[in-house]
């Protein structure tokens, strides 16, 4: 699907890999009046002012995908060489980091860090997939969380979760049976495990902070 | 913390009108759906269910533009069902906009739908709907076609071969309990809740908080209501409601 929208001066680019739906990104984006495309076009990526990497569905079908599309490098060359603020949303935050429990293939690798499984006591009586609204807990101060609405909450869907080497990196916390990392950031590189897209104004704060920062 | 999901089931007709029927029959006009998810952005609600019940009935496809149109307009999670029989549907539906599919009818024939969905949209985004009646002995049956076919297989048994299937999640529908708002069928909840890994979404029966409650305390990880957030009291005038985050918190 590609959609055509173009403006002056800031361009949004929602990269579009084939895993899962995409199109709610772009819809709320759209609610909060920020113009987007949709695109894996290797010449509009690269003049992308911010890149939302967005995705549902296994690690290595993520990668391969991204490999089949010639977009793994093209990623790797505008965040780390260029800077340009780039979001990884559930999927495609995982696949910033350098491997994964869940595949044998390598991430991008943009952060240190890896992807575990959630490890939960047989007594627990959590379910995996961790599937619902859970709240977050800032452990740092970064402009993509600055301002949001009182008693923020996100949806999560998810069975793995990220596991951040420098703990500098780490920006929320959440708990599921035990706490862990539901967002990392290192510079103009960030991930977030829960869908902003699908978190009601909780997410439109989010969206328009990643848009607004340079 | 962690705070179990309340979501309002919507029901569609061919005409794209929302009604809501008790026990699976009469149906009463209650709105036009568009305006209804609007609403319920506003009030923020967790998730929204949505069913074509008259798709299976016609053998008519689901009506991707139509879901489209909703789903435009959906900030929360969004699951759809109605005349999901093949891949090709299912993969048209997700490409509208919608986070995950739920099957029914199609799986007294095809189980392994659910298989191949699973495989393509991850067992997150695969629901397993079973719809589940008393027969004239008192015993669960799983119906399909609107009730109006039961399969042999017990509830339980069934319900496990969707977990082993790949389903993400259950939706357990109760068609006795429909629109009556007097509370969940708490021993079917927790039959098979206890006996399945994966989340149980309870349905039928919602009144009021405390049935919502007593479903989560019978096993369910989340709770579905129609009548409870279109309908305001006695009379069933059609209002369109959802409890507050501070109603409700403890769930």
């Amino acid at each position: 699907m590609q959609i055509q929208i173009r403006t002056f001066g800031s361009m949004i680019v929602i990269v579009d890999y084939d895993m899962g739906n995409i199109g709610s990104v772009y819809n709320m984006l759209k609610k909060i009046g920020r113009k987007s495309e949709i695109t894996r076009d290797l010449e509009k990526i690269r003049q992308a002012d911010h890149i939302i990497l967005p995705g549902v569905g296994a690690f290595d079908s993520g990668m391969e995908q991204l490999e089949k599309f010639g977009l793994v490098e093209l990623i790797r060359h505008k965040a780390l060489v260029d800077k340009t603020p780039i979001l990884g949303i559930c999927l495609g935050a995982q696949l910033m980091l350098e491997k994964s429990e869940e595949g044998q293939k390598a991430g991008l690798g943009l952060v240190k860090g890896e992807v575990i499984r959630f490890q939960l006591p047989a007594e627990s009586k959590l379910r995996i997939p961790n599937m619902g609204w859970n709240q977050i807990e800032k452990v740092k101060s970064s402009k993509l969380v600055e301002v949001l609405p009182e008693q923020p909450r996100f949806y999560f869907v998810h069975s793995y979760h990220f596991k951040i080497a420098q703990s500098e990196d780490q920006l929320l916390m959440s708990e599921y049976g035990y706490s862990f990392c539901s967002a990392f950031q290192h510079e103009n590189i960030s991930g977030v495990q829960f869908h902003p897209e699908k978190s009601h104004k909780f997410g439109m704060a989010l969206l328009r902070n990643f848009t607004e920062a340079i | 913390m962690y705070q179990s999901r309340v979501i309002p089931i919507l029901l569609c007709n061919l005409e794209g009108s929302l009604v809501k029927t008790q026990k699976f029959k009469k149906p009463v006009y209650v709105g036009d759906p568009v305006n209804a998810v609007k609403i319920f952005n506003d009030k923020e609600v967790d998730e929204l269910i949505f069913l074509d019940i008259t798709a299976t009935a016609q053998g008519r496809r689901p009506n991707i533009r139509y879901i489209s149109e909703i789903a435009t307009e959906a900030f929360m999670p969004l699951c759809y069902g109605g005349g999901l029989s093949n891949l090709e549907d299912i993969r048209a539906v997700i490409k509208a906009g919608i986070e995950k599919v739920s099957i029914n009818s199609a799986l007294e024939k095809d189980p392994d739908l659910i298989s191949r969905a699973a495989d393509v949209l991850g067992s997150s985004s695969t629901v397993a709907s079973i719809d589940v009646k008393k027969d004239f002995w008192g015993k669960y049956r799983v119906v399909v076609r609107n009730s109006s076919k039961s399969l042999s297989m017990p509830v339980l048994e069934f319900a496990q071969m969707m977990e082993q299937k790949g389903a993400g999640e259950i939706v357990l529908n109760s068609v006795d309990r429909d629109g009556v708002m007097e509370g969940f069928d708490l021993t079917l909840i927790e039959e098979i809740s206890k006996n399945v890994g994966i989340p149980v979404i309870a349905c039928g029966g919602a009144g009021n908080i405390s049935h919502l409650k007593q479903a989560i305390q019978a096993g369910a990880s989340a709770v579905a209501a129609g009548s409870m957030f279109v309908f305001q009291g006695k009379h069933r005038a059609v209002l369109i409601s959802y409890p507050s985050q501070t109603e409700l918190a403890g769930l």
